[in-house]
């Protein structure tokens, strides 16, 4: 009987063990933000750092960010081709393409990417500086964790990843138009018509929102998690990984939530 | 001065601090000697702020750590040196750089020759050469770490300095230096120290007194004499093993008898 009791009970008790859990991380991701809004005020330690920060996630991103929105543009443009060839007049592909990484591949695969790259160090540098005692040291030294470390790697990533949304959107709708002109002979002036026909500044607009709620997830995320690491080197792994997984389904999430909102009324 | 007043504090289930109270007082050096995972390091934490005690009090410098706000707690930091277990040195930042982030005075730390200067005067003080400070972290040894991190515990001349395993993972003759250092510092500075550590000969070289932590309560508090001549079955207990792992360790009885 009482086996079966705790057997009834267990997956209760699982699921409001899981529920506080969840309850003391949205408890503590919220502390976390409120005290990076107070840390703001200390613009004389953060700016320089953020500086070195965005530099260094911003050019170190860029080459695999232009790479991944290259093929995705050249992959959109052959399967473009492949369904609406003899069905649509071509230059249908010059609005598909386009509309495509601007809606929707060029922030997205961006942040993916990002969520990886910036996402996995971000957690990594300081779920080890917290293993070592080196954010006690620096709160030892009365001097502000979260205005040292946090704030400059949220802000960098804020200013450098819609930069590089727009440097994928670019680079995608390029090659997306010189494989069309390749593989299904679209001029120049076809491929600008059809990318002007369906283009609406908005839509700029919302690949330009879209990016700044993903580089939030991309660095707030991993910086949280990076922050309360416990264990060691194994806590170090766990909040990597942790990290990644979470913030690319906070940037699945936030795109489906922002394509409600901004593009599901039109 | 430093108090410790009826400390409690758990992590789950496992009871780490159970009723402690211990007092520094000004200019005084104390040893906290005790098992590893006894609590020591949790005492030290609770005693900067960086840990809060689930019920007692803790009083530096005639402030309640607990009760502090966030401004007051760093501006009593700032008084207080903290040197970390394996050193807890900034990777990305150079020796001279780590050095410099002891600064607590804004105004000091925002002058560069004041900085270079301190920073140079710091290293001096630990028996370091001038050279060094161009280094990073992960070019220098252990023991050098450990000196590195007073150096930066100093640098902003705190009144209270606190040691966390200063010679934990160092051979005996390095543990010697730090020892030496720490004697040093504590005559040159006359700051009001904690020593937390392991190491009975160690600790009964560099404090004026010294208290066992024992099964997360304070088991004896004295002079470094009156621990060894203590008949509490815990404390004999405790000598005997350091004598013992210094024996093994080659260390010539609890690294030398001049106790």
């Amino acid at each position: 009987m009482a086996n079966g009791a705790e057997l009834t009970l267990s997956p209760l008790r699982l699921v409001a063990r899981s529920s506080l859990r969840s309850f003391d991380h949205v408890g503590r991701f919220s502390i976390l933000l409120a005290d990076m809004f107070r840390g703001l005020a200390e613009w004389r330690i953060w700016i320089p750092r953020t500086l070195e920060q965005a530099t260094a996630v911003g050019y170190g991103s860029l080459f695999i960010v232009l790479l991944v929105a290259g093929f995705a543009g050249a992959v959109t443009s052959l399967q473009t081709g492949y369904q609406f060839t003899g069905a649509l007049p071509l230059y249908y592909a010059g609005a598909v393409i386009s509309e495509s990484m601007i809606l929707e591949l060029g922030p997205v695969l961006t942040a993916l990417i990002l969520a990886g790259r910036i996402g996995a160090r971000y957690a990594a540098e300081l779920g080890t500086m917290r293993v070592t005692e080196q954010i006690d040291a620096l709160e030892s030294l009365g001097r502000s964790p979260v205005s040292h470390l946090l704030i400059p790697r949220v802000v960098a990533g804020l200013l450098v990843v819609p930069a590089l949304t727009m440097f994928a959107n670019a680079t995608g709708i390029v090659v997306g138009y010189l494989t069309a002109k390749g593989s299904l002979g679209l001029t120049y002036a076809d491929f600008e018509y059809g990318a002007r026909y369906f283009f609406r500044p908005l839509d700029l607009w919302y690949s330009l929102i879209k990016s700044y709620c993903f580089a939030a997830a991309v660095t707030t995320i991993p910086c949280y998690l990076g922050f309360n690491t416990q264990q060691g080197a194994e806590g170090v792994g766990r909040s990597t990984t942790t990290a990644v997984v979470a913030a690319s389904v906070a940037i699945l999430m936030l795109d489906a939530l922002t394509t409600k909102l901004l593009l599901g009324a039109k | 001065m430093i108090e410790l007043l009826d400390v409690h504090k758990r992590f789950l289930h496992n009871v780490v601090l159970d009723g402690v109270s211990l007092d520094v007082k000004d200019g005084e050096t104390v040893a906290l000697l005790g098992p590893s995972g006894v609590g020591k390091s949790v005492t030290l934490k609770m005693i900067n702020g960086l840990l809060r005690p689930d019920s007692g009090d803790v009083i530096v410098d005639g402030l309640h750590v607990p009760r502090l706000k966030r401004k007051e707690l760093a501006e009593l930091r700032s008084k207080i040196g903290y040197v970390f277990q394996y050193g807890a040195l900034f990777d990305s930042m150079t020796v001279a750089e780590n050095i410099r982030l002891g600064i607590t005075d804004e105004t000091c730390y925002n002058d560069e020759s004041y900085c270079s200067n301190r920073v140079l005067e710091c290293l001096r003080l630990v028996n370091l050469a001038a050279d060094v400070s161009d280094k990073y972290p992960a070019e220098l040894s252990g023991g050098m770490k450990k000196r590195v991190g007073i150096a930066r515990a100093i640098a902003g001349k705190p009144t209270y300095l606190l040691y966390d395993e200063p010679t934990s993972g160092l051979d005996p003759v390095n543990a010697d230096v730090i020892d030496g250092l720490i004697e040093r510092l504590r005559d040159e500075l006359g700051v009001t120290s904690v020593v937390v550590s392991h190491d009975v000969r160690g600790s009964f070289r560099v404090a004026d007194r010294v208290a066992l932590l024992w099964q997360a309560k304070i088991r004896a508090v004295g002079k470094a004499e009156e621990i060894l001549a203590s008949k509490d079955p815990a404390v004999q207990q405790f000598l005997e093993r350091d004598l013992e792992m210094a024996l093994v360790q080659g260390g010539g009885g609890a690294r030398g008898t001049d106790v």
